[in-house]
């Protein structure tokens, strides 16, 4: 198999990643048009979680991943009732300079408590090494990825797609004034799907330590990967940020083996001509 | 009354000549940033620093607070500015007043040409595509390391005295009155264009960009002019920075900078002229007090400050200001 | 507006307090470092190396006491580290000046140095140039091509004659690239491809697989600390690279505590070349790991004993003027002083400044349950390869 499907599978399991620690934002953006750039946050609170975990209680690492995730859900319900719920109708500067601010304590605080330093990660002895097939190593680490995030992707759209509440986050998504007007409870909706996509933030941000690395600036390094994905895949949707996650993950593997010397541009610049093409994103509805 | 003396007494022409009268709050404040030589002399260099930075935000507010375009990337023309009189210097011309014309040239053919592409989008398309292009220049400033220095900054930057007669000194004083000099005379500019007809368009474009067109108001050609011009105020203040400091590096284009500025700006309060340096100066100051009591964790402090101000004074400092004196003196007419 | 004025008024009121006054009998040493941001935990682990120095040997020299201002540049700011060494001297008084993980910065303070005629300490930045910038420079950490260069030399000496190299597309990325190239080459190996990465790159699975597919005897990686290391580990693994049949080679930060623990066994093999680490066997050193350990619960690094080594070298050039701290005599009193550190004997060159060291290369092996550097070749003395060319 020519190694040009290596770096595809690698390709995929970065973006299935991004995707992760993505859909959660697109989706609140697209609904309340509410700018949270401390998403990335609660990423970096379910890294720190499942570390503590792992390393202070000896948990084993799948163990953590739930945790991780309901820790990041829950911060957010916290966050959101003391502070995001204020600012819903706020202009997006506000909502900017707030959420930067919950950045920058967090980042302080993850600081404070954990130190500065790389926080090590000891992964089970069956998610390390690679499999061999057709002349390729596959790392079971990455299959592992996408297995997860192909698992969770599938019943984040079938909820979408199937559920009544999915309807209603369509709805809500598309028209949030009609959709009140219908009777839909969009404040208690956003109330759920923020702590969702919080939490699927800090189950990527658990993941992400294996491949990424955890210190306390991951709340602002991977911010800017994070809102490359959502504007590439369009606000509001969940198959939006699949795809941008893929082709952004792809892009970044391919633009690396192919032209070291230029690598990491290729993923700014797919984003800027996706943008340019479609504005509202590939997915997008505005 | 005839038409030509409602329209003298009451017209277009008398509200921009209202508006563009002094206030005795602006003219305080201008006495004000001289008194670091009296007061706090020691305090010179960073008050430079503050006063370039306060610059950088006065042009991010002509594109933002005044005409809606939230630029991510605007450190690019910074950046640009900052390495045009950098290496003018270091190609052996180190005048600084004609350093600074260069970068503001340069800068603005570089806002002048990616205007194009900015006007033609809005929203985070706009916001992203901003982020997109000073992601890139960052990464070619990079690559081309040969010339801008890549990692290592530009070395071999020495400036010139000013007029033949003030060089620059440790303390300070040269850096902080030629800052505040390109500062005071950049901010008249922008004064002037904001109280003219053409900045009243511009928070028509703010306000709906939309409906313009259908009264007649070139959009995209307001847009670019007005980009163009932020380009070259932030190509000014980037020079400046070049200039007063002698070095140069790769953070002068990045996305911190770009980010820094933003929330200076929000933190000031857009759309008031002011709210840039008066935020400038607020992050500026809290962050070197706070970094000096607690070198490791002073982020946790700015951070709290920002929250702080978001909740109790939405619109920015200068906004919550605004809405304090409007309280205290209710029979006064809106600004 | 008012209001606005009182504020303004409050704080410069509040700024004018807020200096120390500078007795006759203090000398400051103004430490420009960075404590927050990307670069905080090696602002940290040098912060420790000063403290530690100083509570072992008290916190006077020569009838002066020492106090350290601490200041934060927060990252790659040279702008920002000029201003802080500015402020130090004009401000806080400051007879000296040290920290400096980042060479940009350090390239700044520099000036400063010179112009204001100050002592000044380099406690990391690696890059050869930077003590030619001011001649009130010494340095205490080490240089990239001293290091880089005497791992290419061996490499060469040691049968290993194919090597494909990648390193992080920045300055001392480049540097390392440009003097292990060199000596591997004068000494007789070949270099069969190279690349250079992202600095921010995460991911090197595309980069090791295009190095494995070379086939060549050794593969040299450069990168800096940080989360890196544990990502090329990864890489490594899943690629499945023997490292007995290519060896991987690589500089200090690619080999570090935290890299161990996260790339687990498949690190066996990797060889490192530095200047210190915590596993060196000396009496010394074995008492130094064991101080570092009780007053901050973790093991000290290479950026600890820069700023360790560095501070002993301010107390050994006090102690030498007698208590004069102006940039002068401090700088004579410096050239030249030779002792033993953590790491084994270290000098400072006369005429360049620069530090000359013993320079270990190790293998990583497994002692007891745990992953170790173990030194497996030293070079002592080594000088600044870059230094000597000229």
């Amino acid at each position: 198999m020519p190694p040009v499907f290596g770096m595809l599978f690698d390709g995929i399991a970065y973006g299935m990643l991004l995707f992760l620690m993505s859909v959660g934002l697109s989706v609140t953006l697209g609904m309340m048009n509410f700018v949270n750039l401390a998403h990335c946050s609660f990423a970096m609170l379910g890294g720190y979680v499942a570390v503590t975990l792992m390393n202070a209680f000896g948990w084993p690492f799948l163990l953590t991943l739930p945790i991780a995730f309901l820790a990041a859900a829950a911060a957010s319900v916290v966050l959101e009732r003391v502070f995001f719920r204020r600012f819903y109708n706020a202009g997006e500067l506000e909502q900017c300079l707030l959420t930067i601010g919950i950045v920058f304590v967090s980042i302080a605080g993850a600081a404070y408590i954990y130190g500065t330093d790389q926080q090590p990660v000891h992964l089970p002895p069956y998610l390390q090494g690679s499999i061999v097939f057709a002349g390729l190593d596959f790392a079971i680490y990455r299959l592992f990825l996408i297995g997860i995030a192909l698992v969770i992707t599938v019943v984040l759209i079938a909820t979408v797609e199937a559920t009544r509440f999915g309807a209603q986050v369509r709805a809500a998504v598309n028209n949030q004034r009609m959709a009140r007007g219908l009777g839909i409870d969009v404040d208690r909706l956003f109330a759920i799907t923020f702590a969702l996509g919080s939490g699927l933030a800090g189950l990527g941000g658990a993941l992400a330590i294996a491949m990424l690395g955890l210190d306390p600036s991951f709340a602002l390094t991977y911010l800017i990967y994070v809102l490359i994905v959502v504007s590439v895949g369009g606000l509001g949707s969940v198959a939006g940020s699949f795809v941008a996650a893929m082709l952004l993950g792809v892009s970044d593997e391919a633009g690396k083996y192919y032209i070291p010397a230029f690598g990491s541009v290729l993923i700014y610049l797919v984003m800027m001509v996706v943008i340019m093409w479609r504005p509202a994103g590939l997915f997008g509805r505005r | 009354m005839s038409s030509a003396t409602i329209d003298a007494a009451f017209g277009p022409r008398q509200f921009l000549r209202a508006q563009n009268r002094w206030r005795w709050t602006e003219i305080a404040f201008w006495l004000a940033t001289l008194l670091p030589f009296v007061l706090t002399p020691d305090y010179l260099v960073l008050a430079s620093q503050i006063a370039i930075t306060g610059l950088f935000a006065l042009s991010l507010d002509l594109i933002l607070g005044f005409s809606g375009i939230i630029s991510l990337g605007h450190a690019a023309y910074f950046g640009m500015g900052a390495y045009t009189a950098g290496l003018l210097s270091v190609w052996g011309w180190g005048e600084p007043l004609t350093g600074l014309l260069a970068a503001g040239v340069t800068a603005g053919l570089f806002g002048y040409l990616t205007s194009f592409i900015i006007a033609r989008f809005r929203h985070l398309a706009l916001i992203m595509i901003t982020l997109g292009i000073g992601l890139l220049l960052q990464e070619a400033a990079n690559s081309a390391s040969f010339i801008t220095g890549g990692f290592d900054g530009l070395q071999g930057i020495h400036t010139w005295p000013i007029l033949n007669r003030f060089d620059f000194d440790l303390y300070g004083r040269t850096a902080y009155s030629y800052a505040l000099v390109v500062l005071f005379l950049t901010f008249l500019v922008a004064r002037r264009i904001i109280h003219s007809p053409f900045g009243l368009s511009l928070r028509g474009i703010r306000e709906n960009g939309q409906r313009m067109p259908a009264i007649g108001a070139a959009t995209r050609a307001h847009i670019r002019t007005i980009y163009t011009i932020a380009a070259v105020m932030a190509g000014i203040a980037g020079a400046l920075l070049a200039q007063t400091t002698e070095t140069v590096s790769l953070e002068t284009l990045g996305f911190q900078r770009s980010a820094d500025v933003l929330v200076m700006l929000i933190l000031g309060g857009t759309g008031r002229l002011y709210g840039g340096p008066i935020g400038a100066i607020v992050y500026m100051v809290a962050r070197d007090q706070f970094s000096g009591l607690n070198p490791q964790y002073w982020y946790f402090w700015i951070g709290l400050l920002l929250i702080a101000v978001v909740m109790f004074m939405p619109d920015g400092i200068l906004g919550g200001l605004a809405l304090a004196l409007r309280r205290l003196t209710p029979r006064r007419a809106k600004d | 507006m008012q209001k606005f004025l009182y504020v303004a008024a409050g704080l410069t009121l509040a700024m004018l307090g807020a200096g120390p006054a500078a007795a006759q009998d203090t000398v400051s040493i103004g430490m420009i470092n960075e404590y927050s941001g990307q670069f905080a935990d090696t602002g940290a682990q040098i912060d420790h190396g000063v403290t530690l120095y100083m509570k072992q040997h008290g916190d006077t020299v020569a009838g002066k006491k020492i106090v350290v201002i601490r200041k934060d540049t927060g990252g790659i700011a040279p702008d920002i580290a000029k201003r802080l060494s500015q402020e130090a001297i004009v401000r806080d008084h400051a007879d000296i000046l040290g920290g400096f993980s980042l060479t940009p910065n350090a390239l700044a303070a520099a000036d400063v140095s010179a112009q204001a005629k100050k002592f000044m300490v380099v406690m990391n930045a690696a890059t050869s140039a930077i003590t030619t910038k001011s001649p009130y420079i010494a340095r205490t950490s080490s240089t990239t091509p001293q290091l880089n260069c005497t791992l290419g030399t061996w490499a060469a000496k040691h049968n290993i004659k194919t090597i494909y190299t990648m390193v992080s597309d920045y300055g001392p990325g480049i540097d390392a690239e440009k003097w292990f190239q060199k000596c591997a080459k004068d000494g007789g190996a070949q270099i069969v491809g190279s690349v250079r990465f992202p600095v921010a790159n995460p991911d090197f699975s595309a980069f090791i697989q295009a190095a494995k597919d070379k086939n060549p005897d050794a593969i040299y990686i450069w990168i800096p600390g940080g989360a890196q290391p544990a990502a090329v580990g990864k890489a490594l693994s899943e690629r499945g690279i023997d490292t007995s049949k290519i060896k991987i080679l690589g500089q200090d930060a690619l080999a570090a505590e935290t890299a161990l623990k996260s790339m687990g066994d498949t690190a066996l093999g990797i060889i490192t070349v530095a200047d210190y680490d915590y596993n060196h066997q000396s009496p010394m050193n074995q008492e130094f790991v064991k101080a570092f350990n009780d007053e901050f619960h973790r093991n000290p690094d290479f950026f600890a004993v820069g700023g360790y080594d560095g501070t002993h070298l301010i107390y050994a050039a006090l102690q030498k003027t007698g208590g004069k701290a102006d940039g002068d005599s401090l700088i004579a009193a410096a050239k030249g002083m030779s002792w033993e550190s953590p790491r084994g004997p270290i000098m400072i060159d006369p005429q360049t400044r620069d530090i000359v060291q013993t320079v270990y290369i190790r293998r990583v092996e497994k002692v007891g349950n745990e992953l170790r550097n173990v030194e497996i070749d030293s070079v002592p003395g080594v000088k600044d390869p870059e230094h000597e060319q000229k």
